[in-house]
């Protein structure tokens, strides 16, 4: 029975690899400046975390084969090297990855998560209640009215409670149900929660991050190519949480500009 | 560590009556066994919720009989609500990782074998011991009991994320006294696992028999006394977040809700609180969790794998040495939890370097393991397929983590099936197969009977070809970024996706129904298997030095003596290959 074990383990080992050597299932085409150095990242592991699986997989499967159904009283013997050899091993093959990964891949979190966003970055402030997103531009004076949430009213689609009688700044503000954004331009987005926490989530983006009540957030980015994908909420937060998603429509910028009149000749 | 403690005379009268014999025992094998079995109910209720789930999923119209019975309004008709399928998702994760995944290889396998493995009639504090267990029973009785409540079972996941779980019952159903039940067993599971842990430090730091150092100790005793020394600390700090979690559900206050919420169109009366406070905590006592769940496993797995096969390990104070390590670095990486939470981004990079760190450890273990196996007499039963079995999914599991641990690729793989394959494997499956494990090996001991081999090893084969049939393809999934913790895969892009989750749900009922095998062995062994000898497997360490069951002060009234490292296996001793703990005869070119 234990070489039918080692031939099963090996059999699960290749056929677990097949899809992933074979490009099976992969992320979607990245369309942000920034993708590039996660999938990057992603394809280095992989390789590494690969080799490994294979790599302790087929030993453990060999080893299988090759010392069980020995004769009763069989003499064992032991591994040259021994323990001494195993350990400095790990320190040294997973040590080094962990160093290169750890430390060197720290790059593309870095360029994403540490620098700020250009003065000149499209502002757009998404909003994420139970179950549903709104975008707000802030219009022609750049600049966002005031959040009353004693004045949020879905009935009457005051979904950011804005109080334009009172608040200049509000007037001019421009809410919508989709999120569009002009390509090659970097795009500041102001995450805020209504209720309950919710995250934003564009797989072609390489981007997720959540929407925390209480904790008004902000990520930067920008996509280079026009096309429409879908936004889905991956916190989660309630009964319609799989039913929570949006579009993000990335146009040109001549297109966004008529977009964006549309939208305010709407409002 | 090399000073040796005399155990004092500690005795209680022997069980007298059926109460004091199977309910209120203080007898720690019948408390063993009590946790087992409570476990054992836990992870069959668990996996009939993964099957609803995964019927659910990919066959979402269809109607299922008998489920309108249990919920009239979770599913009208027998078919699924959305808010059902998250109730379901709730109580499958709080179930196994509470009631499976921490009793049965810590607590149930823990209570059995930890006194008798270091030489003492029983646990340092008999009376916590029952309490621990009774707290536990009625902790699970909690949970139960928010099935039949009309509101339904919370729909906030295992993790019950603030504010979801904290401001009531505006945010769903489930959010009412369904939470609150939640919050309730969760708290005096926390008891109940606090006075376990205790006892368990205190038996092996002050019970052990004469000539039993702390390195002279079993690997899954060493793994026993290292969880309970996390499970103190983790659940120290679990219990006054939950407590916290219920003021601020009934008594008004605001630890983790902040102002301004507008909850079902009602402005929330709460300020100041933060809902990344609960993150936090809870992660804190998660992360721990995981190892909680794991470390026993791999004590359980080491110490079969010996046996099995006829020699020492290459190194045992290594595996020790790496338990512990991991159970150091186990406190500085829970906020690789919550890389995306808004947290400042740059602790993402201070708690990403430590868990990668545990790779190494890790990989130390397995390794130990891989390498020990070179030039083995390698004896394959169902307790050593079970244990060859684990090895193999500690590192599919193990591996996966590599990628989460890092930021840049989590921002893309947080929250997809990536993760649940991904702890599933390693902290679910590979717990689970090393529960199974010693449930093959050490049956016999606990129930004076021999399991049925070749059930045995059908068992096995279903498993572990089923496991990685559900779980492997849960990777890919996430790969192609399916969102976890949907009812329904309404989005464009998952619809493609939907013939690998028919593939899953399918592996994932016939692996489920392999299990009523090993239910059925196991029940059947225990009236009529073949009467078990004390040492059916020629082991060394102090449990096979007792009658088969022990009887109620396990050494008869005798005090053992140690006189050997645990694994002399592979020596030439009286009765074999192997030499006993406490036989007296000495071993060519041991160190003592």
């Amino acid at each position: 029975m234990g070489k039918f074990l080692a031939v099963v383990l090996t059999i699960i080992a290749l056929v677990s690899a097949y899809p992933i050597i074979t490009h099976k299932y992969v992320q979607p085409e990245d369309i942000s400046t920034h993708g590039h150095a996660i999938d990057e990242q992603m394809s280095e592991t992989m390789a590494e975390a690969g080799f490994a699986f294979l790599g302790a997989q087929l030993l453990l499967a060999f080893f299988i084969w090759k010392f069980s159904g020995r004769k009763d009283g069989a003499k064992v013997t032991h591994l040259p090297g021994g323990a001494k050899l195993v350990v400095a091993t790990a320190f040294i093959f997973v040590g080094s990855e962990v160093l290169a990964l750890g430390i060197l891949g720290q790059k593309a979190w870095a360029a994403i998560y540490f620098t700020a966003p250009k003065p000149d970055a499209l502002q757009v402030q998404s909003q994420a209640g139970q179950f549903a997103f709104y975008f707000r531009y802030p219009g022609a004076d750049g600049k966002f009215g005031m959040i009353h949430p004693d004045k949020i009213d879905e009935g009457n689609q005051n979904f950011f409670g804005l109080d334009p009688a009172n608040d200049v700044d509000a007037r001019d503000d421009i809410v919508t149900a989709e999120l569009a954004i002009p390509a090659n331009r970097e795009v500041q987005l102001l995450l805020h929660a209504k209720d309950v926490g919710h995250a934003f989530y564009v797989r072609e983006l390489r981007i997720q991050q959540d929407y925390v009540p209480g904790l008004d957030l902000s990520i930067h980015f920008t996509a280079t190519k026009a096309g429409r994908y879908e936004i889905v909420c991956t916190q989660l937060c309630g009964l319609g949480h799989y039913n929570m998603k949006a579009y993000l429509n990335v146009l040109s910028q001549e297109d966004f500009d008529k977009w964006m009149k549309q939208k305010a000749s709407e409002q | 560590m090399e000073q040796q403690s005399v155990q004092p005379a500690h005795v209680h009268a022997p069980p007298e009556g059926f109460i004091r014999k199977y309910v209120f025992s203080l007898d720690h094998k019948m408390i063993g066994k009590q946790y087992y079995g409570l476990a054992l109910t836990a992870v069959f209720t668990g996996m009939v919720l993964s099957w609803l789930m995964r019927f659910h999923l990919v066959w979402p119209n269809a109607k299922i009989p008998g489920l309108d019975i249990i919920s009239k309004a979770g599913a009208p008709g027998g078919v699924m609500t959305p808010e059902y399928y998250l109730s379901l998702l709730t109580m499958h994760g709080t179930l196994m990782v509470f009631f499976v995944l921490t009793n049965a290889p810590f607590a149930g396998f823990g209570n059995f074998f930890l006194p008798i493995q270091i030489g003492a009639e029983d646990m340092a504090f008999p009376r916590f011991n029952m309490m621990s267990f009774w707290v536990t029973f009625v902790s699970f009785v909690v949970l139960i009991s928010a099935f039949f409540i009309p509101d339904g079972p919370p729909i906030s996941g295992w993790t019950a994320y603030a504010p979801l779980s904290a401001v009531g019952k505006d945010a769903g159903p489930g959010l009412g006294w369904g939470q609150n039940l939640w919050a309730i067993s969760i708290s005096l599971f926390c008891v109940g696992q606090l006075l376990g842990s205790l006892n368990f430090i205190a038996t092996t730091l002050d019970l052990r028999a004469k000539g039993m150092t702390l390195m002279r100790m079993p690997i899954c005793t060493w793994a026993w006394f290292i969880t309970s020394c996390i499970g103190l600390l983790a659940f120290a700090v679990l219990l006054p977040a939950c407590l916290l979690l219920i003021l601020d559900r009934v008594a008004g206050t605001s630890f983790f809700i902040p102002s301004g919420l507008v909850i079902s169109d009602r402005l929330q009366n709460h300020a100041g609180g933060s809902p990344l406070l609960w993150q936090h905590l809870f992660w804190f006592f998660g992360h721990p969790e995981v190892y909680i769940a794991i470390l026993p496993a791999v004590g359980i797995v080491s110490h079969v794998l010996i046996n099995s096969i006829r020699k020492p390990l290459l190194s045992a104070r290594v595996i020790i040495y790496s338990m512990l390590s991991i159970g150091f670095l186990s406190w500085m990486v829970w906020g690789h939890h919550m890389f995306i939470s808004g947290m400042n981004p740059f602790s993402s990079l201070l708690f990403s370097f430590p868990t990668l760190t545990i790779t190494i450890p890790a990989t130390i273990i397995t390794l130990i393991w891989l390498g020990s196996l070179y030039g083995a007499n390698l004896q394959i039963n169902s307790a050593s397929l079970f244990a060859l079995g684990f090895v193999s999914m500690f590192v599919s599991g193990g591996i996966s983590g590599f990628f989460l641990a890092q930021p840049s690729i989590d921002v893309y793989l947080h929250a997809t099936y990536f993760v649940v394959g991904h702890f599933h494997m390693v902290m679910g499956v590979a717990a689970i197969f090393g529960i199974f494990a010693g449930t093959y090996f050490w049956f016999p001991k606990m129930s004076g009977r021999m399991m049925n081999e070749t059930l045995g090893a059908l068992h096995f084969w279903v498993t572990l070809i089923g496991t990685y049939c559900i779980f492997m393809p849960f990777h890919y999934l996430g790969m192609a970024g399916n969102v976890r913790r949907y009812s329904s895969f309404v989005n464009d892009f998952m619809a493609p996706l939907m013939p690998v989750h028919k593939f899953i749900t399918i592996a994932a009922l016939i692996t489920g129904a392999a299990q009523f095998i090993f239910l059925y062995n196991l029940i059947h062994s225990r009236f009529w298997g073949k009467p078990a000898p004390e040492n059916p497997w020629n082991g060394t360490s102090l449990e096979w030095s007792v009658p088969s069951p022990p009887p109620w002060n396990n050494f008869g009234g005798n005090h053992p003596v140690v006189y050997h490292d645990p694994y002399q296996y592979g020596v030439k001793g009286s009765k074999g290959d192997y030499v006993m703990q406490v036989s007296p005869e000495t071993v060519e070119g041991e160190k003592t």
